[in-house]
């Protein structure tokens, strides 16, 4: 019997050990920098995105046949950034995801996951030419750029015409600039517009779902001028930061007029509410089937929308460290994100690539879609998502401060938001 | 001499590997699988709940360093994961005893010579293999603010609705998850009660008991060991329930009213990169659900 204890006591030791010694082989980054070759890229599931994929790819093998390309949409996930945490892992991430979240990039750096572009000669001069001031929201605290910036949604209210008039609203130019407006319109709506809701973000708690409720609001209430948290302060306790939640959003769903519960589907779609807050993308996704209108998000005193900021709604390219060719997909990258490929990806997805002054240097796309052109506008007003440590988990934080206070009513927004930011300035100030 | 030390050695390998060593083969490719499928999992398990662990790419140079208890204690005072184990026991105090007495009656009432038998007993079955995902589709549409529940109700239906009513919400993922499994444990009743010997009810009935009687003097102990067997299994199951909150209510709502230990496990491991604190909730979980299972095993199984 001791024996055979003795037996199982060495096995179990020599799982611990083996449990705790897992390790493969890195790929060399010196090397990796200089070789090219064959590389894989993996683009978004959206039909428009991988149509634009597709063409690059094509485009760039047929010049280069030594260095072919393969390219894929992304494999299906609740979320990217779940599909590449998991890639990062197991060590089978694809040289470049052209779908790669700001908010994740802390911690796919931290795992060891991304390569620092700065690693190849010219990158951040590259990178600032194309995108201009935008692109210091995309360094990391290190200096480093682990992201490209590359394309924008930048979010704004879209509605429905159709329900406006029949509620006695001005279709063209509907009161929606402040907070007061916005809720005596979304009271209208309801009441005589045929609607469930006059607006439906998803109340769920997922840590992005304030992406699209509470944060285009509050960059639109601070002129664009701090993210949700700067210099490792919480800045949505600000004055602006509580007047989002407790002045907009908490009556909004007190009185009805945003819903509690997850909606099956796409209510704006469905015609079950009658605005919705989205990027240039919905433009393709709604506009045969709903005669729309977009406005700017609104502010406590409205704002001129030639002055309103919003969210960007940005995707990043990242370079990630289990590619082999990496001088490869640096020059891929380069040659994804040159203006003729830029104007691809506009023409084909309708998203705007992270380059100032747009609307002169596609004028002949805007001249043929004028109604991109808002949109288009709206880019040069964008903040992004702080590139801050454990930033998923700050924005959880953040999340479900909102969701029991905001949206379920269960404490003061002041107090929770209040409570939140101290959790979150000792998670962003952990390494 | 010779046949003197040969004694010993004997001796000792019968010790080792047993008085038939041919059983090893045998049961080598077994073992294989469980030390690759669990133990291994396991052991890593236990190893980053002792660690500041996360995910890293092969061959990166990460800290990941020892940290002790830190994990279990965070995980043991934070307000969330207190929620999610009341949350669990309200699940399985309205499971458990849903799911035997619910699967006990069909299955004696399946058992019988009733028409359309062989439908009923594969219609029970269907929402077992089926899709958990399709499932809560239903189940979404079905107690949806304007879904077909209320529907009905009428002026009765609950304000809010179901799935963001914090009172309802866990009561209606545990019914769901009743239903699912239902089908499991009625075939087990089923397969049960083939052994329940017919003169048990003859001398019953002889006796005077009517149906009722019967059940319960006949049926109820005839299918005890079968009982034990669906309580720690619909315990096991139940505690680890993860996918309901995931659809259902929004990843856990209405503000945690319905999150689970697993849900929790898979937003603090997967999303936001904390796989060390991940695991220690999973190891307070499998020993807090083997200790459940004990404690059932013993009341049912004693004398």
């Amino acid at each position: 019997m001791k024996a055979r204890l003795r037996l199982v006591a060495l096995g179990t030791a020599l799982l611990a050990l083996a449990a705790a010694c897992g390790g493969d082989e890195a790929v060399d980054t010196e090397e990796a920098a200089q070789a090219t070759g064959p590389i894989d890229i993996w683009y978004s599931d959206n039909p428009e995105e991988i149509t634009w994929g597709k063409q690059a790819v094509e485009a760039w093998n047929a010049d280069h046949p030594d260095e072919e390309v393969t390219g894929e949409k992304i494999p299906a996930g609740e979320t990217s950034e779940e599909v590449i945490g998991a890639a990062i892992a197991a060590g089978n991430t694809p040289c470049l995801v052209f779908n790669t979240a700001p908010a994740a990039v802390p911690q796919f750096e931290k795992q060891g996951g991304l390569v620092a572009l700065d690693d190849f000669p010219g990158a951040p001069e590259y990178i600032e030419g194309r995108s201009g001031d935008v692109a210091e929201q995309y360094k990391s605290p290190d200096g480093n750029y682990y992201q490209m910036p590359w394309k924008a949604n930048p979010v704004m209210i879209f509605y429905n015409k159709k329900v406006f008039e029949k509620a006695g609203l001005d279709s063209e130019n509907p009161p929606l600039a402040t907070y007061d407006e916005f809720l005596e319109t979304a009271q209208t709506v309801i009441d005589k517009g045929g609607v469930e809701a006059a607006i439906w973000p998803a109340p769920s708690s997922e840590f992005f779902q304030s992406w699209f409720d509470y944060y285009p609001l509050f960059i639109a209430a601070t002129d664009g001028q701090t993210a949700l948290v700067e210099d490792g302060k919480a800045q949505f306790t600000s004055a602006e930061g509580i007047a989002v939640a407790e002045d907009f959003w908490a009556p909004m769903y007190e009185q009805g007029l945003a819903k509690r519960e997850t909606y099956n589907g796409d209510a704006f779609a469905d015609e079950k509410s009658a605005m919705a807050i989205v990027g240039p993308w919905a433009i393709a996704v709604y506009g045969e089937a709903i005669e729309w209108g977009v406005a700017p998000v609104p502010t406590a005193d409205g704002i001129s929308p030639e002055q309103t900021y919003t969210f960007s709604d940005e995707k990043s390219i990242g370079m990630y460290s289990a590619c082999e060719n990496r001088g490869t997909a640096w020059e891929f990258l380069k040659f994804a994100t040159s203006k003729a490929n830029d104007g691809k990806l506009l023409e084909l997805t309708g998203q705007m690539p992270l380059r100032p002054d747009l609307t002169s240097t596609y004028a002949d796309y805007f001249k043929k879609n004028p109604e991109y052109e808002v949109f288009a506008d709206q880019a040069e007003r964008t903040v992004e998502v702080p590139v801050v440590p454990n930033s998923i988990e700050m924005w959880q934080e953040f999340r479900d401060a909102y969701s029991s206070s905001v949206i379920f009513g269960k404490e003061s927004p002041d107090e929770a938001l209040t409570t939140a930011a101290k959790s979150i300035e000792s998670l962003i100030s952990e390494e | 001499m010779a046949k003197a030390a040969a004694a010993p050695t004997t001796s000792r390998r019968i010790k080792l590997l047993g008085k038939h060593p041919i059983g090893i083969p045998f049961v080598a490719p077994y073992v294989a699988f469980l030390i690759v499928v669990f133990a291994y999992p396991l052991g890593l398990a236990l190893y980053m709940s002792f660690h500041d662990y996360f995910f890293a790419a092969p061959g990166a140079i990460v800290e990941r360093p020892f940290i002790g208890v830190d994990n279990y204690t965070q995980v043991l005072g934070d307000p969330v994961f207190r929620t999610a184990l009341g949350n669990v026991v309200k699940f399985v105090i309205i499971n458990v005893p849903l799911t035997v007495a619910l699967a006990l009656v069909l299955a004696t009432a399946l058992n019988r010579a009733i028409p359309f038998r062989t439908f009923f007993r594969a219609s029970y079955y269907v929402p077992y293999v089926t899709a958990s995902v399709a499932v809560v589709g239903i189940w979404l549409w079905l107690f949806a603010g304007d879904g077909l529940v209320n529907t009905i109700l009428g002026p009765l239906a609950p304000d809010p609705p179901w799935l963001v009513n914090e009172a309802w919400a866990l009561p209606i993922i545990a019914l769901l998850v009743t239903w699912k499994q239902l089908g499991f444990y009625v075939l087990l009743y089923l397969a049960a009660l083939q052994n329940v010997p017919n003169e048990l009810y003859e001398a019953a009935k002889v006796d005077g008991a009517g149906a009722v009687r019967s059940f319960f003097a006949v049926t109820v102990p005839g299918v005890r060991s079968a009982t034990t067997l669906v309580v720690i299994l619909a315990t096991i199951v139940g505690a680890n329930f993860f996918t309901e909150p995931y659809l259902l209510t929004g990843g856990g709502g209405p503000n945690n009213a319905s999150i689970s230990p697993v849900l929790m496990m898979y937003r603090e491991g997967i999303e936001q990169g904390n796989a060390g604190y991940a695991a220690a909730i999973g190891v307070i979980l499998a020993i807090g659900v083997m200790a459940i299972s004990l404690l059932n095993r013993y009341l049912l199984e004693r004398d």
